[in-house]
Protein backbone atom coordinates (compact mmCIF):
# COMPACT_ATOMS: atom_id res chain seq x y z
CA UNK A 1 0.00 0.00 0.00
CA UNK A 2 1.44 3.45 -0.55
CA UNK A 3 1.11 6.58 1.25
CA UNK A 4 -1.05 7.61 0.07
CA UNK A 5 -3.57 5.06 -0.08
CA UNK A 6 -3.09 4.64 3.52
CA UNK A 7 -3.95 8.22 4.47
CA UNK A 8 -7.12 7.56 2.29
CA UNK A 9 -8.33 4.32 3.86
CA UNK A 10 -7.62 6.22 7.38
CA UNK A 11 -9.76 8.86 6.20
CA UNK A 12 -12.34 6.72 5.34
CA UNK A 13 -12.37 4.27 8.55
CA UNK A 14 -13.73 7.91 9.75
CA UNK A 15 -17.00 7.85 9.15
CA UNK A 16 -17.28 4.21 9.08
CA UNK A 17 -16.29 4.20 13.16
CA UNK A 18 -18.58 7.19 13.98
CA UNK A 19 -21.48 5.40 12.25
CA UNK A 20 -20.67 2.48 14.30
CA UNK A 21 -20.36 4.95 17.99
CA UNK A 22 -24.19 6.48 16.57
CA UNK A 23 -25.12 2.69 16.53
CA UNK A 24 -24.37 1.37 19.66
CA UNK A 25 -25.55 5.32 21.29
CA UNK A 26 -28.77 4.75 19.46
CA UNK A 27 -28.95 0.64 20.92
CA UNK A 28 -28.27 1.91 24.66
CA UNK A 29 -31.30 4.04 23.92
CA UNK A 30 -33.86 2.29 22.81
CA UNK A 31 -32.90 0.05 25.86
CA UNK A 32 -32.96 2.82 28.37
CA UNK A 33 -36.23 4.74 27.08
CA UNK A 34 -37.94 1.40 26.54
CA UNK A 35 -36.91 -0.04 29.96
CA UNK A 36 -36.67 -2.63 28.05
CA UNK A 37 -35.13 -6.22 30.14
CA UNK A 38 -32.19 -8.09 29.50
CA UNK A 39 -33.82 -11.29 28.31
CA UNK A 40 -35.44 -8.75 25.80
CA UNK A 41 -32.95 -6.64 24.74
CA UNK A 42 -29.57 -6.28 26.32
CA UNK A 43 -27.59 -3.42 26.76
CA UNK A 44 -24.53 -3.12 24.31
CA UNK A 45 -22.35 -3.20 27.65
CA UNK A 46 -24.02 -6.33 28.84
CA UNK A 47 -23.32 -8.35 25.20
CA UNK A 48 -19.76 -6.73 25.07
CA UNK A 49 -19.22 -8.51 28.52
CA UNK A 50 -21.05 -11.40 27.49
CA UNK A 51 -18.95 -11.67 24.65
CA UNK A 52 -15.44 -11.36 26.22
CA UNK A 53 -16.33 -14.00 28.73
CA UNK A 54 -18.18 -16.37 26.40
CA UNK A 55 -14.93 -15.96 24.29
CA UNK A 56 -12.32 -16.43 27.66
CA UNK A 57 -14.54 -18.92 29.66
CA UNK A 58 -14.15 -21.23 26.85
CA UNK A 59 -18.12 -21.87 25.93
CA UNK A 60 -18.24 -20.39 21.96
CA UNK A 61 -14.84 -21.54 21.55
CA UNK A 62 -15.61 -25.26 20.29
CA UNK A 63 -19.18 -24.10 18.17
CA UNK A 64 -16.62 -21.36 16.70
CA UNK A 65 -14.24 -23.87 15.44
CA UNK A 66 -17.06 -26.18 14.14
CA UNK A 67 -18.67 -23.17 12.23
CA UNK A 68 -15.66 -22.08 10.61
CA UNK A 69 -14.65 -25.34 9.46
CA UNK A 70 -18.25 -26.25 7.88
CA UNK A 71 -18.06 -22.34 6.31
CA UNK A 72 -14.67 -23.06 4.90
CA UNK A 73 -15.15 -26.20 3.49
CA UNK A 74 -18.62 -25.42 2.52
CA UNK A 75 -17.72 -22.61 0.54
CA UNK A 76 -14.63 -24.35 -0.62
CA UNK A 77 -16.66 -26.99 -2.13
CA UNK A 78 -20.33 -24.93 -3.37
CA UNK A 79 -17.79 -22.35 -5.43
CA UNK A 80 -15.20 -25.09 -7.13
CA UNK A 81 -18.79 -27.12 -8.30
CA UNK A 82 -20.10 -23.38 -9.07
CA UNK A 83 -17.43 -22.63 -11.46
CA UNK A 84 -16.93 -25.85 -13.25
CA UNK A 85 -21.07 -26.24 -13.66
CA UNK A 86 -21.57 -22.01 -14.74
CA UNK A 87 -18.75 -22.70 -17.27
CA UNK A 88 -20.32 -25.69 -18.79
CA UNK A 89 -23.55 -23.37 -18.71
CA UNK A 90 -22.04 -20.77 -20.64
CA UNK A 91 -20.51 -22.73 -23.30
CA UNK A 92 -22.54 -25.60 -23.91
CA UNK A 93 -26.11 -24.09 -24.52
CA UNK A 94 -28.16 -27.22 -24.57
CA UNK A 95 -26.90 -28.19 -21.10
CA UNK A 96 -28.21 -24.46 -19.66
CA UNK A 97 -31.44 -25.39 -21.26
CA UNK A 98 -31.92 -28.33 -19.44
CA UNK A 99 -30.30 -27.63 -16.02
CA UNK A 100 -32.12 -24.20 -15.72
CA UNK A 101 -34.89 -25.20 -14.32
CA UNK A 102 -33.59 -27.91 -11.48
CA UNK A 103 -30.91 -25.17 -10.57
CA UNK A 104 -33.85 -22.77 -10.25
CA UNK A 105 -36.16 -24.72 -8.56
CA UNK A 106 -33.27 -25.95 -6.01
CA UNK A 107 -33.04 -22.29 -5.44
CA UNK A 108 -36.30 -21.10 -4.62
CA UNK A 109 -36.71 -23.83 -2.38
CA UNK A 110 -35.83 -22.74 0.92
CA UNK A 111 -32.84 -24.23 2.63
CA UNK A 112 -34.59 -24.24 5.92
CA UNK A 113 -37.15 -26.73 4.87
CA UNK A 114 -34.35 -28.91 3.20
CA UNK A 115 -31.75 -28.97 6.16
CA UNK A 116 -33.41 -31.86 7.97
CA UNK A 117 -33.49 -33.48 5.02
CA UNK A 118 -30.24 -32.90 4.12
CA UNK A 119 -29.18 -34.32 8.09
CA UNK A 120 -31.05 -37.43 7.33
CA UNK A 121 -29.08 -38.41 4.39
CA UNK A 122 -25.93 -36.85 5.18
CA UNK A 123 -26.18 -37.75 9.48
CA UNK A 124 -25.54 -34.88 11.74
CA UNK A 125 -22.34 -34.58 11.21
CA UNK A 126 -19.86 -32.08 9.51
CA UNK A 127 -21.16 -33.47 6.09
CA UNK A 128 -24.22 -32.50 6.43
CA UNK A 129 -23.97 -28.99 7.05
CA UNK A 130 -21.35 -28.79 4.70
CA UNK A 131 -24.02 -30.21 1.89
CA UNK A 132 -26.27 -27.04 3.24
CA UNK A 133 -23.55 -24.37 3.23
CA UNK A 134 -22.39 -25.76 -0.13
CA UNK A 135 -24.97 -25.76 -1.70
CA UNK A 136 -26.16 -21.98 -0.71
CA UNK A 137 -22.93 -21.05 -2.10
CA UNK A 138 -23.37 -22.82 -4.95
CA UNK A 139 -26.16 -20.67 -6.79
CA UNK A 140 -24.87 -17.29 -7.22
CA UNK A 141 -21.13 -18.62 -7.96
CA UNK A 142 -22.64 -20.59 -10.84
CA UNK A 143 -24.54 -18.00 -12.02
CA UNK A 144 -21.97 -15.07 -12.13
CA UNK A 145 -19.44 -17.66 -13.58
CA UNK A 146 -21.89 -18.47 -16.61
CA UNK A 147 -22.55 -14.73 -17.03
CA UNK A 148 -18.92 -14.08 -17.03
CA UNK A 149 -17.79 -16.44 -18.89
CA UNK A 150 -20.43 -15.65 -21.40
CA UNK A 151 -19.36 -11.83 -21.48
CA UNK A 152 -16.16 -12.51 -22.34
CA UNK A 153 -15.42 -10.44 -25.63
CA UNK A 154 -15.38 -12.11 -28.63
CA UNK A 155 -12.57 -10.53 -30.01
CA UNK A 156 -10.37 -12.01 -27.52
CA UNK A 157 -11.57 -15.45 -28.58
CA UNK A 158 -11.03 -14.72 -31.95
CA UNK A 159 -7.61 -13.48 -31.60
CA UNK A 160 -6.99 -16.73 -29.51
CA UNK A 161 -8.32 -19.05 -32.25
CA UNK A 162 -5.97 -17.47 -34.70
CA UNK A 163 -3.07 -18.08 -32.61
CA UNK A 164 -3.75 -21.72 -32.36
CA UNK A 165 -4.42 -21.51 -28.59
CA UNK A 166 -5.88 -24.67 -27.08
CA UNK A 167 -8.96 -25.12 -25.40
CA UNK A 168 -7.03 -25.14 -22.15
CA UNK A 169 -5.17 -21.75 -22.61
CA UNK A 170 -8.06 -20.57 -23.94
CA UNK A 171 -9.49 -21.02 -20.70
CA UNK A 172 -6.47 -20.04 -18.51
CA UNK A 173 -5.27 -17.16 -20.42
CA UNK A 174 -8.58 -15.57 -21.51
CA UNK A 175 -11.67 -16.80 -20.17
CA UNK A 176 -10.80 -17.02 -16.48
CA UNK A 177 -9.03 -13.97 -16.14
CA UNK A 178 -11.57 -11.91 -18.22
CA UNK A 179 -14.55 -13.27 -16.28
CA UNK A 180 -12.55 -13.22 -12.58
CA UNK A 181 -14.47 -9.84 -11.63
CA UNK A 182 -17.76 -11.29 -12.13
CA UNK A 183 -16.83 -14.59 -10.86
CA UNK A 184 -15.24 -12.33 -7.79
CA UNK A 185 -18.71 -10.96 -7.24
CA UNK A 186 -20.36 -14.14 -6.84
CA UNK A 187 -17.84 -15.15 -4.69
CA UNK A 188 -18.62 -12.53 -1.99
CA UNK A 189 -22.18 -13.14 -2.41
CA UNK A 190 -21.53 -16.85 -1.77
CA UNK A 191 -19.21 -16.20 0.99
CA UNK A 192 -21.75 -14.50 3.30
CA UNK A 193 -24.57 -17.10 2.34
CA UNK A 194 -21.85 -19.91 3.55
CA UNK A 195 -22.37 -18.54 7.45
CA UNK A 196 -26.29 -18.50 6.88
CA UNK A 197 -25.66 -21.95 4.86
CA UNK A 198 -24.01 -23.37 8.35
CA UNK A 199 -26.04 -21.98 10.94
CA UNK A 200 -29.36 -22.78 9.34
CA UNK A 201 -27.76 -26.36 8.84
CA UNK A 202 -26.43 -26.50 12.44
CA UNK A 203 -30.22 -25.88 13.24
CA UNK A 204 -31.20 -29.34 11.68
CA UNK A 205 -28.99 -31.41 13.80
CA UNK A 206 -28.34 -32.06 17.47
CA UNK A 207 -24.44 -30.85 17.55
CA UNK A 208 -22.22 -28.60 17.84
CA UNK A 209 -21.96 -24.90 16.25
CA UNK A 210 -22.58 -21.53 16.82
CA UNK A 211 -26.13 -22.06 15.14
CA UNK A 212 -26.49 -24.45 17.81
CA UNK A 213 -25.35 -22.14 20.81
CA UNK A 214 -28.40 -19.83 19.65
CA UNK A 215 -30.46 -22.38 20.25
CA UNK A 216 -29.15 -23.07 23.57
CA UNK A 217 -28.83 -19.34 24.69
CA UNK A 218 -32.37 -18.99 23.51
CA UNK A 219 -33.86 -22.07 25.11
CA UNK A 220 -32.75 -24.12 27.45
CA UNK A 221 -30.28 -21.37 28.93
CA UNK A 222 -32.23 -18.53 28.96
CA UNK A 223 -29.28 -16.52 28.42
CA UNK A 224 -30.33 -13.50 26.13
CA UNK A 225 -26.36 -11.90 26.14
CA UNK A 226 -25.03 -15.06 25.54
CA UNK A 227 -27.15 -15.08 22.29
CA UNK A 228 -26.45 -11.98 21.06
CA UNK A 229 -22.66 -12.20 21.97
CA UNK A 230 -23.27 -15.37 19.74
CA UNK A 231 -24.63 -12.98 16.61
CA UNK A 232 -21.91 -10.58 17.19
CA UNK A 233 -19.85 -13.77 16.50
CA UNK A 234 -21.60 -14.54 13.39
CA UNK A 235 -21.66 -11.10 12.25
CA UNK A 236 -17.63 -10.96 12.84
CA UNK A 237 -16.95 -14.19 11.03
CA UNK A 238 -19.47 -13.33 7.89
CA UNK A 239 -17.33 -9.71 7.88
CA UNK A 240 -14.02 -11.55 8.04
CA UNK A 241 -15.00 -13.83 5.30
CA UNK A 242 -16.04 -11.29 2.97
CA UNK A 243 -12.87 -9.48 3.82
CA UNK A 244 -11.06 -12.01 2.81
CA UNK A 245 -12.81 -12.03 -0.67
CA UNK A 246 -12.30 -8.32 -0.94
CA UNK A 247 -8.70 -8.84 -0.23
CA UNK A 248 -8.71 -11.64 -2.43
CA UNK A 249 -9.99 -9.48 -5.90
CA UNK A 250 -7.46 -6.94 -4.72
CA UNK A 251 -4.59 -9.03 -5.18
CA UNK A 252 -6.32 -10.77 -8.25
CA UNK A 253 -7.72 -7.85 -10.24
CA UNK A 254 -6.88 -4.52 -8.57
CA UNK A 255 -4.01 -4.06 -11.32
CA UNK A 256 -6.15 -3.84 -14.10
CA UNK B 1 -2.11 -10.29 -62.67
CA UNK B 2 1.52 -10.76 -61.61
CA UNK B 3 3.02 -14.00 -62.44
CA UNK B 4 3.35 -16.60 -59.68
CA UNK B 5 6.76 -16.67 -58.14
CA UNK B 6 7.30 -20.10 -56.90
CA UNK B 7 8.69 -19.08 -53.59
CA UNK B 8 6.90 -18.94 -50.24
CA UNK B 9 4.46 -16.11 -49.69
CA UNK B 10 2.30 -16.34 -51.94
CA UNK B 11 -1.12 -15.66 -51.87
CA UNK B 12 -4.13 -16.31 -53.87
CA UNK B 13 -8.24 -16.69 -53.77
CA UNK B 14 -9.77 -17.79 -56.54
CA UNK B 15 -13.85 -17.83 -56.81
CA UNK B 16 -14.25 -17.79 -53.18
CA UNK B 17 -18.20 -17.30 -52.25
CA UNK B 18 -19.09 -16.91 -48.56
CA UNK B 19 -22.92 -16.31 -47.46
CA UNK B 20 -24.06 -15.56 -44.10
CA UNK B 21 -27.42 -17.14 -44.00
CA UNK B 22 -29.32 -14.84 -47.02
CA UNK B 23 -26.83 -12.46 -47.16
CA UNK B 24 -23.57 -12.81 -49.69
CA UNK B 25 -20.80 -11.20 -48.13
CA UNK B 26 -18.47 -12.40 -51.08
CA UNK B 27 -19.18 -14.54 -54.39
CA UNK B 28 -16.19 -14.94 -56.92
CA UNK B 29 -13.59 -13.37 -55.47
CA UNK B 30 -10.52 -14.28 -56.98
CA UNK B 31 -7.26 -12.21 -56.61
CA UNK B 32 -3.51 -13.18 -55.81
CA UNK B 33 -0.66 -11.35 -53.68
CA UNK B 34 3.08 -12.61 -55.05
CA UNK B 35 5.81 -12.80 -52.71
CA UNK B 36 6.79 -9.38 -50.71
CA UNK B 37 3.55 -7.75 -52.36
CA UNK B 38 1.67 -4.68 -51.09
CA UNK B 39 -1.86 -5.20 -51.95
CA UNK B 40 -4.76 -3.03 -50.53
CA UNK B 41 -8.50 -3.96 -50.71
CA UNK B 42 -10.34 -1.00 -50.94
CA UNK B 43 -13.83 -0.49 -50.80
CA UNK B 44 -16.95 0.58 -49.74
CA UNK B 45 -18.44 -0.67 -46.02
CA UNK B 46 -20.13 -3.99 -46.21
CA UNK B 47 -18.17 -5.06 -49.27
CA UNK B 48 -16.61 -8.15 -47.49
CA UNK B 49 -13.08 -6.98 -47.01
CA UNK B 50 -13.07 -7.78 -43.53
CA UNK B 51 -14.65 -11.66 -44.76
CA UNK B 52 -11.74 -12.13 -47.29
CA UNK B 53 -9.11 -11.40 -44.66
CA UNK B 54 -10.92 -13.84 -42.19
CA UNK B 55 -10.99 -16.72 -44.99
CA UNK B 56 -7.39 -15.87 -45.38
CA UNK B 57 -6.17 -16.06 -42.14
CA UNK B 58 -8.47 -19.22 -41.69
CA UNK B 59 -10.92 -18.06 -39.41
CA UNK B 60 -13.39 -18.87 -41.75
CA UNK B 61 -14.31 -21.70 -44.44
CA UNK B 62 -15.49 -20.21 -47.58
CA UNK B 63 -18.19 -21.73 -48.89
CA UNK B 64 -17.24 -22.31 -52.45
CA UNK B 65 -13.23 -21.46 -53.69
CA UNK B 66 -10.37 -21.36 -51.74
CA UNK B 67 -8.19 -19.62 -50.29
CA UNK B 68 -3.89 -20.82 -50.70
CA UNK B 69 -0.78 -19.88 -49.43
CA UNK B 70 1.88 -21.00 -51.70
CA UNK B 71 -0.61 -23.28 -53.52
CA UNK B 72 -1.61 -25.13 -50.07
CA UNK B 73 -5.65 -24.63 -49.13
CA UNK B 74 -5.80 -22.49 -46.05
CA UNK B 75 -8.44 -24.28 -43.82
CA UNK B 76 -7.04 -23.35 -40.05
CA UNK B 77 -5.20 -20.65 -38.47
CA UNK B 78 -1.69 -20.78 -39.81
CA UNK B 79 1.68 -19.71 -37.98
CA UNK B 80 2.91 -18.31 -41.64
CA UNK B 81 -0.44 -16.49 -41.65
CA UNK B 82 -0.73 -13.13 -39.18
CA UNK B 83 -3.20 -11.34 -38.87
CA UNK B 84 -4.11 -7.56 -37.34
CA UNK B 85 -7.25 -6.72 -36.02
CA UNK B 86 -8.75 -3.20 -36.98
CA UNK B 87 -9.25 -3.26 -32.77
CA UNK B 88 -5.89 -3.85 -31.02
CA UNK B 89 -7.33 -6.82 -29.02
CA UNK B 90 -4.82 -7.22 -25.85
CA UNK B 91 -5.29 -9.16 -22.79
CA UNK B 92 -6.29 -6.01 -20.89
CA UNK B 93 -4.53 -8.25 -17.84
CA UNK B 94 -1.12 -8.63 -19.57
CA UNK B 95 1.72 -6.27 -19.74
CA UNK B 96 2.83 -4.93 -23.45
CA UNK B 97 5.42 -7.30 -23.04
CA UNK B 98 3.10 -10.14 -22.19
CA UNK B 99 0.67 -9.47 -25.08
CA UNK B 100 3.79 -9.54 -27.64
CA UNK B 101 4.94 -13.03 -26.13
CA UNK B 102 1.46 -14.50 -25.95
CA UNK B 103 1.82 -16.39 -29.74
CA UNK B 104 5.48 -17.48 -28.61
CA UNK B 105 3.91 -18.88 -25.61
CA UNK B 106 1.23 -21.04 -27.17
CA UNK B 107 3.61 -21.63 -29.36
CA UNK B 108 5.52 -23.52 -26.58
CA UNK B 109 8.59 -21.03 -26.38
CA UNK B 110 10.73 -21.13 -23.86
CA UNK B 111 11.20 -18.50 -21.04
CA UNK B 112 14.62 -17.35 -22.31
CA UNK B 113 14.41 -17.24 -25.75
CA UNK B 114 10.94 -15.49 -25.91
CA UNK B 115 12.18 -12.73 -23.58
CA UNK B 116 15.04 -12.14 -26.45
CA UNK B 117 12.49 -12.26 -29.15
CA UNK B 118 9.69 -10.13 -27.10
CA UNK B 119 12.59 -7.71 -26.74
CA UNK B 120 13.66 -7.27 -30.63
CA UNK B 121 9.85 -6.93 -31.25
CA UNK B 122 9.22 -3.82 -28.69
CA UNK B 123 12.24 -2.38 -30.69
CA UNK B 124 10.94 -3.27 -33.80
CA UNK B 125 7.75 -1.41 -33.54
CA UNK B 126 9.40 1.47 -30.74
CA UNK B 127 7.56 0.25 -27.43
CA UNK B 128 11.32 0.16 -25.75
CA UNK B 129 10.49 1.62 -22.69
CA UNK B 130 6.54 0.71 -22.46
CA UNK B 131 7.08 -3.20 -22.57
CA UNK B 132 6.04 -3.71 -18.75
CA UNK B 133 2.97 -1.05 -18.81
CA UNK B 134 -0.75 -2.13 -19.25
CA UNK B 135 -3.11 -1.75 -22.39
CA UNK B 136 -4.58 1.13 -20.41
CA UNK B 137 -2.07 3.07 -19.78
CA UNK B 138 -1.16 3.11 -23.89
CA UNK B 139 -2.50 5.32 -26.54
CA UNK B 140 -4.72 3.76 -29.28
CA UNK B 141 -1.68 4.40 -31.53
CA UNK B 142 0.68 2.44 -29.10
CA UNK B 143 -1.35 -0.68 -29.02
CA UNK B 144 -2.09 -1.27 -32.34
CA UNK B 145 1.83 -0.92 -32.09
CA UNK B 146 1.68 -3.75 -29.55
CA UNK B 147 -1.05 -5.46 -31.62
CA UNK B 148 1.34 -5.46 -34.83
CA UNK B 149 4.28 -6.71 -32.32
CA UNK B 150 2.31 -9.19 -31.53
CA UNK B 151 1.52 -10.47 -34.94
CA UNK B 152 4.88 -10.51 -35.84
CA UNK B 153 6.47 -12.72 -33.49
CA UNK B 154 6.27 -15.81 -35.19
CA UNK B 155 7.68 -14.25 -38.24
CA UNK B 156 4.40 -14.57 -40.67
CA UNK B 157 5.12 -14.83 -44.33
CA UNK B 158 1.93 -13.17 -44.95
CA UNK B 159 1.08 -10.14 -42.84
CA UNK B 160 -3.19 -9.72 -43.21
CA UNK B 161 -3.95 -5.81 -42.00
CA UNK B 162 -8.11 -4.95 -41.56
CA UNK B 163 -7.95 -1.06 -41.22
CA UNK B 164 -5.55 -1.99 -38.58
CA UNK B 165 -5.09 2.09 -38.11
CA UNK B 166 -8.24 3.66 -38.69
CA UNK B 167 -9.08 4.53 -35.40
CA UNK B 168 -6.01 6.37 -34.80
CA UNK B 169 -5.75 10.21 -35.53
CA UNK B 170 -4.77 10.96 -38.82
CA UNK B 171 -0.92 12.01 -38.14
CA UNK B 172 -0.47 8.80 -35.73
CA UNK B 173 -1.97 7.05 -38.84
CA UNK B 174 0.33 8.25 -41.17
CA UNK B 175 3.30 7.66 -39.02
CA UNK B 176 2.39 3.99 -38.47
CA UNK B 177 1.84 3.85 -42.47
CA UNK B 178 5.58 4.70 -42.78
CA UNK B 179 6.36 2.50 -39.92
CA UNK B 180 4.88 -0.41 -41.73
CA UNK B 181 6.43 0.09 -44.63
CA UNK B 182 10.10 0.06 -43.15
CA UNK B 183 8.98 -3.28 -41.33
CA UNK B 184 7.81 -4.73 -44.57
CA UNK B 185 11.06 -3.26 -46.09
CA UNK B 186 13.18 -5.37 -43.82
CA UNK B 187 11.18 -8.17 -43.65
CA UNK B 188 9.69 -8.75 -47.54
CA UNK B 189 6.67 -10.15 -46.40
CA UNK B 190 3.79 -10.00 -48.52
CA UNK B 191 0.86 -7.91 -46.84
CA UNK B 192 -2.95 -7.78 -47.72
CA UNK B 193 -3.97 -4.51 -46.24
CA UNK B 194 -7.89 -3.60 -46.05
CA UNK B 195 -8.30 0.68 -46.20
CA UNK B 196 -11.29 2.54 -47.18
CA UNK B 197 -8.49 5.54 -47.56
CA UNK B 198 -7.53 5.92 -50.95
CA UNK B 199 -4.45 7.83 -49.76
CA UNK B 200 -3.58 5.30 -47.74
CA UNK B 201 -3.79 2.39 -49.86
CA UNK B 202 -1.89 4.33 -52.55
CA UNK B 203 0.98 5.25 -49.98
CA UNK B 204 1.15 1.19 -48.94
CA UNK B 205 0.34 -0.76 -51.60
CA UNK B 206 1.56 -1.46 -55.49
CA UNK B 207 -1.36 -2.74 -56.32
CA UNK B 208 -4.61 -1.38 -55.43
CA UNK B 209 -7.80 -3.71 -55.15
CA UNK B 210 -11.11 -1.91 -55.95
CA UNK B 211 -13.91 -4.28 -54.26
CA UNK B 212 -17.66 -4.16 -55.78
CA UNK B 213 -20.53 -3.83 -52.94
CA UNK B 214 -21.72 -6.74 -51.41
CA UNK B 215 -21.04 -9.33 -52.77
CA UNK B 216 -17.68 -8.39 -52.95
CA UNK B 217 -15.55 -9.00 -55.70
CA UNK B 218 -12.10 -7.39 -57.16
CA UNK B 219 -13.86 -4.55 -59.94
CA UNK B 220 -10.63 -3.13 -60.72
CA UNK B 221 -6.80 -3.10 -60.19
CA UNK B 222 -4.95 -0.23 -60.01
CA UNK B 223 -1.20 -0.10 -60.11
CA UNK B 224 0.82 1.94 -58.04
CA UNK B 225 3.93 2.01 -59.71
CA UNK B 226 5.81 4.03 -57.19
CA UNK B 227 9.09 2.42 -55.96
CA UNK B 228 9.98 1.98 -52.64
CA UNK B 229 11.23 3.00 -50.16
CA UNK B 230 8.76 5.40 -50.00
CA UNK B 231 7.64 8.79 -48.10
CA UNK B 232 5.06 10.96 -48.40
CA UNK B 233 7.57 13.65 -50.24
CA UNK B 234 8.60 10.91 -52.90
CA UNK B 235 4.81 10.25 -54.01
CA UNK B 236 4.86 12.47 -56.76
CA UNK B 237 1.40 14.62 -56.17
CA UNK B 238 0.23 14.46 -60.14
CA UNK B 239 0.46 10.75 -59.79
CA UNK B 240 -1.16 10.15 -56.89
CA UNK B 241 -3.79 12.15 -57.67
CA UNK B 242 -4.33 10.16 -60.91
CA UNK B 243 -4.07 7.17 -59.15
CA UNK B 244 -6.43 8.47 -56.71
CA UNK B 245 -9.06 9.61 -59.34
CA UNK B 246 -9.19 6.38 -61.17
CA UNK B 247 -9.48 4.53 -57.83
CA UNK B 248 -12.73 6.85 -57.19
CA UNK B 249 -14.01 6.39 -60.46
CA UNK B 250 -14.14 2.50 -60.32
CA UNK B 251 -15.71 3.02 -56.69
CA UNK B 252 -18.67 4.67 -58.45
CA UNK B 253 -18.99 2.56 -61.35
CA UNK B 254 -18.89 -0.38 -58.58
CA UNK B 255 -21.27 1.34 -56.82
CA UNK B 256 -23.21 2.39 -59.91
CA UNK B 257 -23.05 -1.49 -61.02
CA UNK B 258 -24.43 -2.70 -57.25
Amino acid sequence: MTAAARTRSVAGAWPVAVAFVAFVIAWQLVVALGRLPAFILPTPAEVAARFVRAWTDGTIWPHFVTTVSEVGLGFAAGSAIGVIVGYGLARFGVLARIASPYLVAAQAVPILAIAPLLSLWFGTGLLAKVVVCGLIVFFPVAVATMVGIREVDRGLLELARSLRASRRRVLLDVELPAALPVILGGLRVGVTLAVVGAIVGEWAGPDRGLGVLINLARGSLFDTPLLFATLVTIALLGIVAYGLVVLAERRLVGVR
Amino acid sequence: MTSVERRAGVLAASDVRVAFGSTVALDGLSLEAARGEIVALIGPNGCGKSTFLRVAAGLLRPDRGEVTLDGEPISRPDPRIGLVFQEPRLLPWRSVADNVGWPLELAGWARAPRAERVGELIDLVGLRGSERLRPAQLSGGMRQRAALARTLALSPEVLLLDEPFSALDALTRERLNLELLRLHADTGMTIVVVSHSIPEAILLADRVLVLTPRPGRVAAEVRIDAGHPRSLETLDVAFVSDAAAEIRRHLQTGAAAA
